[in-house]
């Protein structure tokens, strides 16, 4: 279960000759085949890349300028990936207040923007519930493509979900592979070289957060995001699963800044903060406002908090 | 090693020898299983955008196959149990066809498995040591295990079998014995595991009832044995192989019994989601009545449910399981209500209405169905295959000659139709 302790001392000396057996391979196999010596190269150093948490320094510093070479190529501007860590003492949580939310579904494109997601298909990684003020949060009479003149309409009210970043997440569990994690500041990642795609995480999932690349994504040039976080933002080959991963690549960076949605949203209905930080305006809202969470009974243990301001 | 060598290389001679109707019957399983590859080509060169499968519904026809598959290689153990727990003599005579409709079932589900990944090409990152195996925690994980487990077993069992008989020898029961009997519960296992797959999984209401995995292993002692009754019955009127009727009976009694517990079970669950009325009644009330509008899978589901229970009463009475005619129907309508029940009706309700009370019905393409049928082909032929060495092994046409280094074969024909000489066979036996 300890993520970070996974490296012990014991298969560390294994580690270290199945590294040097993989880049051997990888070296060999590399002379092969496919036009120009350094495309090949490439395709064969992606090819036996590691699990992201297996990588040393120097080869994270080796994919990182690969991926980055690769990005600016195929977008042709310069493209950064990102490898910041999680910060000390920091664990992110989330609160939407539904009294607020007027379904107007900025956040979904501010997203999409952001985070390079395919625009065709089209993949969102927040999703907007419309429903009725008599029924309450009713799943099954929720209606997902609403799509009137004007919002918000009467009698309804909105329920934006994404990724609840659950603190017992049945998602990272049921993976055969150990493609996706829970991070110490809470996010669950994604490492899309190492992912299958075999979807199981998204049959475990109970928010249907994630998304999977049935097709290649299509990311327009023009629409790229080039300031890219490894386990988040930086364009998605086709065939693996993704999530919402809080905007890593901007609230890593230092603290205060925001995810895209929480910027984006006009009425301010979304507060992001410090867990940990007993200043912080999402504690105030946990221990000021009716809050409640979504599937509760499923013990995912969300760090996504619904609540009524009003 | 030179005597394996040598019998391999038999094997090969004796796959190229048959009659004209082998010779039709292999090609018309490449003919499918090259079209499945062309399929399969043109989904791993525009994605998994080519199957019906999105987001809401993420599994599928293959998904479903696969685990339908499973249910088939269960065959073997209600083989296994009788012939040598209980030395019943008429099902030891046939107990190795059961462990070779597993050896091709087992491909087929790990085939079933590869084809529905994102990224097959990166499938070693599930080979322990060389990738990361999630073991234990990923029901995934473990699934690999023991399928892979289960498809090693079968195959030595019966490949160590096949290769004493072929050099005239006994086989030395210490070494096949505790196999055999390992094989109880690694069958088992795989059902278990494949259930505990899915009922694992708290966000899919439909998956988590703890009913899954005893109703996994029911109705795969119902598909699985009604499949091997059909092949029975072809390898005895198409092959030089006798199988007696008392065998093929037993097992269809067995069905029954099989198939009993399967609807009880089925009923069990369909009264508590009824009678309890929670939030959870959705997918089960989507499958049986159609729910907002949506009723894809309602006649499909009916039509199962038709057909298992009157298959039931074809195997419950004495009568209509020991006439050839009710047998093969019932048999024909257990491996189809399995297929649909435990397959697609398994699999979809599932995920619809999805997590967020999204409705997408799902109905395979064109793409997805080539794909199964050219693995259905590459489990034929394989079963098609192990048969060709198999039989003539067991009849005596296929053994060491007496220089004890080339093969002897006996049987150049090997699929033709027998009819005249059944015949001649029960003249005899009346006379």
């Amino acid at each position: 279960m300890s993520d970070k302790n996974r490296k012990t001392s014991g298969n560390r000396t294994f580690q270290l000759s199945r590294r040097k057996a993989l880049k051997g391979l990888a070296a060999g196999v590399g002379a092969l085949a496919l036009p120009g010596k350094d495309a090949s190269a490439a395709f064969w150093e992606s090819f036996f890349q590691k699990n992201f948490r297996e990588l040393s320094k120097s080869e994270i510093r080796d994919v990182v300028s690969r991926l980055e070479k690769e990005y600016s190529t195929r977008y042709g501007k310069p493209v950064q990936v990102k490898t910041s860590p999680p910060m000390e003492g920091v664990l992110y949580g989330y609160g939407l207040d539904l009294s607020r939310c007027i379904g107007c579904r900025r956040c979904v494109y501010g997203c999409v923007n952001e985070n390079n997601q395919s625009r065709d298909p089209q993949i969102h990684w927040i999703r907007v519930l419309r429903l009725d003020k008599e029924r309450g949060v009713d799943l099954e009479h929720a209606e997902h493509y609403y799509n009137p003149a004007k919002v918000p309409e009467e009698g309804h009210f909105y329920m934006p979900v994404q990724c609840h970043q659950c603190e017992n997440p049945p998602c990272t569990k049921v993976c055969p592979v150990q493609a996706t994690w829970k991070e110490n500041d809470g996010i669950v990642v994604v490492d899309y070289n190492w992912c299958i795609g075999c979807r199981y995480c998204m049959a475990a999932c109970p928010y249907g957060a994630r998304h999977f690349n049935w097709k290649k994504p299509g990311l327009p040039a023009g629409e790229m995001n080039p300031d890219t976080h490894y386990l988040g933002n930086r364009p998605r080959p086709v065939g693996v699963v993704e999530k919402c991963i809080f905007c890593m690549q901007r609230t890593r960076e230092r603290e205060g800044k925001y995810p895209a949605c929480v910027e984006v949203c006009p009425v301010g209905a979304r507060k992001f903060g410090n867990l940990l930080d007993h200043e912080s305006e999402i504690r105030f809202v946990i221990e000021n406002k009716r809050v409640f969470i979504l599937k509760e009974d499923l013990n995912t243990q969300p760090k996504f908090y619904y609540f009524y301001s009003v | 090693m030179k005597k394996v060598w040598a019998f391999i290389k038999g094997c090969f001679t004796l796959l190229g020898r048959g009659s004209k109707l082998y010779y039709t019957w292999v090609c018309l399983l490449l003919v499918f299983m090259g079209i499945g590859i062309l399929a399969y080509a043109n989904q791993m060169y525009n994605g998994l955008i080519t199957t019906a499968m999105r987001d809401q519904v993420s599994w599928g026809f293959y998904i479903s196959n696969f685990t339908f598959m499973v249910w088939v290689a269960a065959a073997a153990i209600l083989l296994v149990i009788p012939a040598y727990v209980y030395q019943w003599k008429p099902i030891k005579e046939i107990a190795i066809l059961g462990e070779l409709v597993a050896v091709s079932a087992m491909v087929m589900c790990l085939l079933f498995v590869t084809v529905d990944l994102g990224r097959p090409d990166r499938f070693w990152h599930l080979i322990p040591k060389i990738g990361i195996l999630n073991f234990p925690q990923s029901l995934l994980a473990w699934d690999v295990v023991v399928l892979n487990l289960y498809l090693v077993l079968n195959f030595s069992i019966a490949g160590y079998m096949l290769y004493s008989y072929y050099y005239r020898r006994e086989p030395n029961m210490k070494y096949v014995t505790p196999l055999l009997l390992f094989s109880i519960p690694a069958a088992i296992s795989i059902h278990t595991v494949t259930a505990f797959l899915y009922n694992g999984l708290a966000a899919r209401p439909f998956w988590n009832a703890s009913i899954l995995a005893p109703r996994f292993l029911a109705s795969a002692f119902c598909s699985g044995p009604a499949g091997m009754i059909l092949m029975f019955q072809v390898i005895r009127k198409w092959t030089k192989f006798r199988i007696k009727d008392e065998a093929i009976f037993k097992i269809a009694e067995l069905i029954a019994y099989a198939m009993f517990i399967n609807l009880f079970l089925l009923g069990a669950e369909v009264f508590k989601e009824y009678y309890s009325d929670t939030a959870h009644l959705a997918p089960m009330k989507y499958l049986y009545q159609g729910l907002h509008g949506h009723a894809d899978l309602v006649s499909y589901i009916w039509t199962a449910t038709l057909f298992n229970i009157t298959a039931f009463f074809l195997f419950l009475i004495p009568q209509t399981r020991e006439n050839q005619v009710t047998l093969n129907i019932g048999c024909i309508l257990v491996f189809v209500g399995v297929y649909i029940e435990k397959g697609m009706g398994l699999v979809i309700p599932g995920f619809v209405p999805d997590v967020l009370g999204g409705f997408y019905e799902y109905s395979p393409t064109g793409v997805e169905i080539l794909v199964s049928l050219g693995i259905w082909a590459t489990g034929l032929l394989i079963f098609t295959m192990l048969l060709r060495i198999a039989i003539p092994i067991m009849n005596g046409d296929f053994h060491v000659s007496e220089d004890g280094i080339h093969p002897h074969i006996g049987d150049e024909l090997f699929l033709v139709r027998r009819v005249e000489e059944i015949e001649e066979e029960a003249d005899l036996l009346s006379q």
